[in-house]
């Protein structure tokens, strides 16, 4: 089996270089660029792991490294999150049974092994806002370190092959693939950012040191500013079955279709009709998928009725007042049972139906990936306009932390646009605590708000602009 | 029921917009119908148009149109990042429109080939052939098909198919 795209009416897929790695001693084939999990994937393989408990079979759910759906044993190392891990030849990959342990090799006497870094500003997670805040740092004059656990720069602008709505300043009309590039190139050509790839912060410590592990070793990075920008993760949702292989995130769908060009399925049921779940939708379309339907819980469409329109036009029926009551099949997704409900959330008995598809995709919100800010101390509130757990800041996004910001998803679930101004202030603001106050700059943060402002003007905004609220501290002039 | 229900955006919600020219407009040559019907964050199509006549004052604005400033040149079909603006031509005669359409999809489109015409929920309003297509530097296409006049309103997508 192959579930790999060569055709694509956006994309092209480039795959130069052949891996060859095993999988539970069965040899594999997968391509230079790919990961693990996106190789065993388009081979057909949707288990790649069971449950450490019960056993149950476990595939990908996230494919970005935020859960541990598709975590395995990779050459005697168990826990490794198959699905950011680039293949390479002669790679042992197993299912993991159980919680895994440590193999014998490793030799817990060399851990003072370690690296030390120092920099002025320290970018944590290399998407929209984080690549907007190194940009603006070193503007401003300091010096950068960015870093990002994956591979590459763009967090999920990386999959998104649509054009962006936003203002001129802001990319609008231009597909965020490519403002990915653009955004990377201007990264690039600063001669004050160091990029660092790979690189998954997993602490904050007394001092401002972040905890880095990069290659196996560890890595601490000793920062006078710190600006975190480490995004958000698929929300899941509770009905019976739903853990089976083929039941995804959205997002995952995603980044398997336009990042990795992958088919996540060849019939899918897309749970949720936000922007996420009809944009989703529409590029399945673009890849050849059939989208039998997408469900949504509310009694009206959550996303843009131009995103909903254009899954329309190509016959795509969106169930208002409907959900997903289970996924059926027994090794992976075979089906789903959706079912209407009333006006009080209630399922209608009777109303059920059975839909054939291979696969599910859950788009219903996302989550701040806030774990490091709670780790820093930050002051943390529960905002459910938000996404969930953020930090309190105030207007120039400085936690309760001194010398700790926030932008981006982390800081409150919105857009690619407001992510980019989010950064830029961040960026701004960090860099000055280290290279001193300059009224041009603060000049340009103004400006920067102006524009967040008037981009949360709209009907779309009303909700986060009452979460917001709740999140702001400090009076700023 | 409303669009927010069904994700269809009829013709009535256009016309209370002011988002609908006017007949004599639309007989007189090809102009724009942008089915932008929500007050959202973008300004793609302001800064698309070369002759300055599409215009928001607030970014979240429902964008305004002068239709007579319109040429129906299709520069916006292509920026559109909702594919929400299609250019309708009624002075084709003959019971005809011409009809163009953002298109993002495969088989790429080609003048001659034939193409099946989608309505607004999917439904096929038949078949034609493509008669013009523009392709933007991002991949996007505006592809123009003849259609009836009675369905320059309706027919909002399309099926390429392949060589006949």
């Amino acid at each position: 089996m192959d579930l790999r795209i060569y055709n694509h009416p956006i994309l092209e897929f480039k795959r130069d270089k052949e891996v060859y790695f095993y999988f539970n001693g069965k040899r594999i084939k997968g391509y230079s660029g790919e990961t693990i999990a996106a190789a065993l994937y388009a081979s057909g393989y949707r288990r790649i792991t069971k449950s450490p408990k019960y056993r149950r079979p476990r595939g990908v759910y996230c494919m970005i490294g935020k859960c541990s759906s598709c975590m395995v044993r990779l050459n005697g190392v168990p826990n490794v999150r198959s699905c950011i891990v680039p293949v390479e030849n002669g790679m042992i990959v197993e299912t993991q049974e159980g919680y895994g342990e440590l193999p014998s090799s490793v030799n817990l006497e060399n851990s003072e092994d370690w690296e030390e870094m120092e920099t002025d500003v320290a970018v944590v997670g290399g998407g929209p806002a984080g690549l907007s805040a190194a940009i603006y740092a070193a503007r401003v004059g300091a010096n950068v370190l960015l870093m990002d656990e994956n591979y590459r720069l763009g967090g999920q602008l990386i999959k998104q092959t649509h054009k962006f709505f936003g203002s001129k300043d802001l990319y609008s009309g231009i597909r965020g693939i490519e403002i990915a590039r653009i955004l990377e190139d201007e990264v690039r050509s600063l001669p004050n950012i160091e990029v660092m790839l790979g690189a998954e912060v997993f602490g904050f410590y007394e001092g401002r040191i972040l905890g880095v592990l990069r290659d196996n070793r560890i890595v601490k990075v000793k920062a006078k500013t710190i600006v975190f920008a480490t995004g958000a993760s698929e929300n899941f949702l509770v009905f019976e079955n739903n853990d089976l292989p083929g039941v995804m995130g959205a997002g995952a769908a995603q980044t398997l279709m336009n990042v990795y060009g992958i088919k996540p399925g060849n019939s899918v049921l897309m749970v949720g009709a936000g922007n996420v779940g009809l944009i989703v939708s529409y590029q399945m379309l673009q890849a050849g998928i059939e989208v039998k339907a997408i469900v949504e819980a509310m009694p009206r469409i959550g996303g843009y009725v131009v995103h909903a329109a254009k899954v329309r036009r190509y016959g795509v029926p969106i169930l208002t007042s409907h959900t997903i009551k289970r996924a059926l099949g027994r090794d992976h997704v075979e089906g789903a049972t959706i079912v209407k409900l009333d006006e009080n959330w209630n399922e209608i008995p009777g109303s059920e139906r059975d839909i054939e598809v291979d696969t599910i995709c859950l788009a219903v919100g996302l989550n701040p990936s806030s774990q490091l800010l709670f780790q820093a101390g930050c002051e943390m509130r529960y905002i459910p306009e938000l996404g969930g757990e953020v930090a309190l800041r105030d207007e120039n996004l400085e936690t309760t932390v001194e010398g700790v910001f926030v932008a981006g998803d982390l800081s409150g679930i919105e857009e690619a646009s407001t992510a980019i101004l989010e950064g830029r202030i961040a960026g701004i603001s960090a860099a000055m605590k280290v290279v001193g106050v300059s009224s041009e700059w603060i000049k340009k943060r103004e400006e920067m708000k102006a524009m967040l402002k008037e981009i949360r003007s709209g009907p779309f905004s009303a909700k986060v602009v009452r979460g917001l609220r709740k999140a702001l501290i400090g009076v700023v002039s | 029921m409303s669009f927010e229900t069904t994700g269809i955006i009829r013709v009535e919600d256009l016309r209370k917009l002011g988002l609908m020219p006017s007949e004599a407009r639309m007989r007189k040559g090809p102009v724009v119908i942008v089915e932008c019907v929500q007050r959202i964050p973008c300004d793609a199509c302001v800064f698309a148009c070369p002759f300055g006549a599409i215009v928001k004052e607030n970014i979240n604005d429902i964008p305004k149109v002068d239709f007579n400033k319109c040429i129906g040149c299709g520069a916006c079909v292509l920026r559109c990042p909702g594919l929400a603006i299609f250019v309708v031509d009624l002075s084709v005669g003959n019971g005809k429109a011409l009809v163009t359409v953002p298109y993002e999809m495969l088989p790429r489109p080609r003048v001659g080939l034939r193409a099946e015409l989608l309505g607004r929920d999917g439904s096929s309003l038949g078949y034609s052939r493509i008669v013009k297509v523009v392709e933007s530097k991002d991949k996007t296409y505006a592809v123009t098909v003849e259609v009836d006049e009675k369905l320059a309103m309706e027919v909002r997508g399309i099926r390429v198919m392949g060589d006949v």
